[in-house]
C-alpha cells in the first residue's frame, strides 16, 4: 500500500470480480448442465441454477464410451510422461554436467536442438516411426545383406520383431513425448549451481557417480522435482495430438480424446450436453486439483521450466 | 559448461546415462524429422510403394496455392487475436490482484486454475457457451443485440469462437509471469514516485511498465509459439479448419493434408516450413533470454 485510495481501491475489486465470473462463466455452466436432465438443458433459456441430476449424469457419462478406462488411461499416461520425463532428463543432465568424455557437446546441442522440433511439425513421420518403430532395422539388415544368415544362425524371426507396432499400447502413448529438452536444462542449472566442495567430500568418502546421484543430487533436486512434476502431471493429461493420432481403439485412448470424439462423431445431431458437460467436468478435474492444491509448486514449477 | 570437480574415470557410465535420452531423441524425434525433411523433396505414388526427387516441386505448390495463403492469413489473426487477448488480460489480471490487499489468494486461485484444463475442453466449454440454438452468451447476443451469431456456419464468428477458447486457456500463464515480475519490483521506486506526487496510473506508465517489458516481450514470443503449435485441440475438436476453410490454421493444414489428405510430400514442405519458423522462434527466445540475464545481474 503506497496511499489510501479507497475509491481506486473499489474499482479495482470491481474489475477483479467483473474479470473472475468471466474467466469461470464455462466452468459453472458446464456444471449446470452437468447437474440438470437434457430436456432442461435444452430448453430457452436455459436455468440458471445447479439442478440435482449431477449423479446419474456422471453415472451415464461414466457408462458411456468407455470414460472410466479412458481416465485410468490418462492417468497411466500422464504418470508415465511425467516420471520417464523426470528421469530421462535427470540421468542426462548429470552425465553432462558431472562427466567429461567425447561428444559431450554434441550431446548436449543435439537434446537442445529438439526444442525447435515440436510434434506438430513432424507429425506424419513421427507416426509412420511409431506404427513401425524397427522398420529401419529390418531395411538395414536387407541393405546388409544380413537378414537371411542372422533369422538361420539365431532363429529369429525378423518380420515377427520389424512388424511390431506401438500403436493402441501405452509404449506408444508414453514413449515419444518422453524426451524432454527443458527438464533436462533445467536440471543442468539446477546441477551448475551446487558447490564443486560437496563432490569433492564424496568423493573422498570414496561415494561412487551413481551413490553421489542418489544421496547428494537427488535429494537437493526434491523441490525442482516437485515443481516440474506438476507442470508434467498436466502437460501429459492434456495431450492431444499425439494420442489422436496412435491410438484408434476407444478402450486404449485417453479421456480427452474420448470426449472430444462424441462431440465430432455427431456434428448434426445435439450433442447430449448434460453427460458430456458430466464427462467435461470428470476429466477436468484431476488436473485442476493437482495445480489447485500445489499453487506454490506449480507456479515455481512454471517459471522455471522457462528459464 | 562442465564441473571443475569431475568423473574422470567413468566414461563407459556416462554414455550409459544419457543412452536413454538419445535412444528416445533418435527414433521419434530426429529421425522422423529427417524423414520430414526427405519427403518434402520427393512425391511418392498414392500407394507409398516408390518416391521421386523432385527439388523444390513441394514447396513451390504449397507457396503458389492459394489454399496455403489462407492458412498463412489465418494462422496470422488466430494468433494475434489470441496474443493480444491473452497478454493484454492477464496483465490486466496481474495488475489488478497485485494491487488490492484482500482477497488476493482467492482472486490468484480462480484466475489460475483454466490453465490446467485441456485445450479442447476450453473449446468445448466455450462451444457451450457460444453454441447457436441454445448457448447464453449466444442467445444474450441475439435477443439483445439482434446479432445473428453462428460458428457453425459463419467464418468470422468461428474463428472469434476458437480464439476466445484459445486466450482463455492461457490468460493464467501470462497472469502468473506477469505477477512475478511486478512483485520483483522493488518497493522503493515506487515509494519515491508515490512521493514526488506520481498516481497509480502514471507510475504504472512511467515506471512499472518499462520495468516488466522484457517480461512482456518473453510472454509474446511465447503466447505466438502457443496459439501455433498447441491450439490443434482446439480446431480439431470444434471447426475442423472450418467453416470453408476459415480457422484452417497452418498446423492444422500439416494435419489435413498428410492424414487426410495422404500428400505426404505437400504435408511434409508444410513441416519444413514449420520447422524453419520454429527455429526462429526459438532463436528470438534465446536472444531475449540472454538480455534478461544481464538485467538480472
Amino acid at each position: 500500500m503506497i496511499e489510501r485510495t479507497p475509491w481506486l481501491d473499489l474499482v479495482c475489486h470491481i474489475l477483479l470480480i467483473a474479470g473472475v465470473v468471466a474467466v469461470c462463466l464455462p466452468l459453472y455452466y458446464a456444471l449446470i448442465a452437468a447437474t440438470h436432465t437434457l430436456p432442461d438443458v435444452l430448453q430457452v433459456p436455459m436455468p440458471l441454477t445447479p439442478g440435482n441430476e449431477l449423479w446419474t449424469n456422471l453415472k451415464t457419462a461414466m457408462a458411456r464410451g468407455d470414460l472410466g478406462r479412458q481416465l485410468v488411461n490418462s492417468l497411466i499416461v500422464s504418470v508415465g510422461v511425467t516420471v520417464g520425463k523426470i528421469a530421462l532428463s535427470i540421468l542426462s543432465a548429470f552425465a553432462i554436467t558431472y562427466f567429461r568424455f567425447p561428444f559431450r557437446m554434441t550431446a548436449f546441442w543435439l537434446i537442445f536442438a529438439t526444442l525447435m522440433l515440436p510434434i506438430e511439425v513432424r507429425i506424419v513421420p513421427t507416426y509412420a516411426v511409431a506404427a513401425h518403430p524397427l522398420q529401419g532395422l529390418g531395411w538395414l539388415l536387407d541393405q546388409t545383406g544380413l537378414r537371411g544368415p542372422l533369422e538361420s544362425l539365431t532363429g529369429w524371426n525378423v518380420e515377427a520383431v520389424v512388424k511390431w507396432s506401438l500403436l493402441d499400447s501405452y509404449a506408444g502413448l508414453i514413449l515419444p513425448l518422453m524426451a524432454s529438452a527443458t527438464a533436462t536444462f533445467l536440471f543442468r542449472q539446477l546441477f551448475l549451481t551446487i558447490p564443486e566442495e560437496l563432490l569433492e567430500a564424496a568423493k573422498i568418502d570414496g561415494a561412487s557417480p551413481m551413490r553421489f546421484l542418489i544421496d547428494v543430487l537427488w535429494p537437493m533436486s526434491r523441490t525442482n522435482v516437485v515443481a516440474l512434476t506438476v507442470i508434467l502431471f498436466v502437460f501429459g493429461w492434456n495431450q492431444y495430438l499425439w494420442p489422436l493420432l496412435i491410438t484408434t481403439e476407444a478402450s486404449m485412448t485417453t479421456a480427452v480424446i474420448g470426449l472430444s470424439k462424441q462431440i465430432s462423431a455427431a456434428p448434426e445431431a445435439v450433442p447430449k450436453w448434460n453427460t458430456l458437460m458430466a464427462g467435461a467436468l470428470l476429466i477436468t478435474l484431476p488436473p485442476v486439483m493437482v495445480v489447485v492444491a500445489l499453487q506454490r509448486w506449480f507456479v515455481k514449477g512454471l517459471v522455471d521450466s522457462e528459464k | 559448461m562442465i564441473k571443475r570437480v569431475n568423473f574422470q574415470r567413468h566414461k563407459p557410465l556416462a554414455f550409459l546415462l544419457l543412452a536413454p535420452q538419445m535412444l528416445v531423441l533418435a527414433i521419434f524425434v530426429f529421425w522422423p524429422a529427417a524423414q520430414a525433411l526427405y519427403q518434402a523433396f520427393t512425391v511418392s505414388d498414392p500407394f507409398g510403394q516408390r518416391s521421386t526427387f523432385v527439388w523444390f516441386d513441394n514447396f513451390r505448390d504449397v507457396l503458389t496455392s492459394p489454399e496455403y495463403f489462407n492458412s498463412i492469413y489465418r494462422t496470422a489473426i488466430f494468433s494475434s487475436g489470441t496474443t493480444a487477448s491473452a497478454v493484454l488480460a492477464g496483465l490486466a489480471f496481474a495488475v489488478l490482484v497485485d494491487r488490492v490487499v484482500r482477497g488476493k489468494s482467492v482472486y490468484r486461485l480462480l484466475v489460475i486454475w483454466p490453465y490446467a484444463v485441456a485445450p479442447v475442453l476450453a473449446g468445448v466449454l466455450w462451444l457451450f457457451l457460444f453454441h447457436p440454438i441454445y448457448g447464453a452468451i449466444a442467445l444474450m447476443l441475439k435477443q439483445g443485440f439482434g446479432v445473428a451469431w453462428n460458428p457453425l456456419l459463419d467464418g468470422n464468428d468461428a474463428m472469434l469462437l476458437v480464439i476466445v477458447a484459445a486466450a482463455w486457456k492461457q490468460v493464467s500463464y501470462n497472469f502468473v509471469f506477469f505477477l512475478a515480475a511486478l512483485q520483483a519490483i522493488p518497493r522503493s521506486l515506487i515509494e519515491a514516485a508515490a512521493i514526488d506526487g506520481a498516481g497509480p496510473v502514471r507510475r504504472f506508465v512511467s515506471i512499472v511498465f518499462p520495468l516488466i517489458s522484457p517480461t512482456t516481450f518473453f510472454l509474446l514470443v511465447i503466447n505466438v509459439v502457443y496459439a501455433f503449435f498447441d491450439t490443434f485441440g482446439i480446431i480439431h475438436a470444434l471447426t475442423q479448419g472450418g467453416p470453408g476453410g476459415a480457422t484452417d490454421i497452418l498446423v492444422y493444414k500439416v494435419y489435413a493434408d498428410g492424414f487426410l489428405g495422404l500428400d505426404l510430400g505437400l504435408s511434409s514442405a508444410q513441416s519444413v516450413i514449420l520447422m524453419i519458423l520454429v527455429i526462429g522462434l526459438t532463436a528470438v527466445q534465446f536472444r531475449f533470454l540472454e538480455r534478461r540475464v544481464k538485467y538480472a545481474q
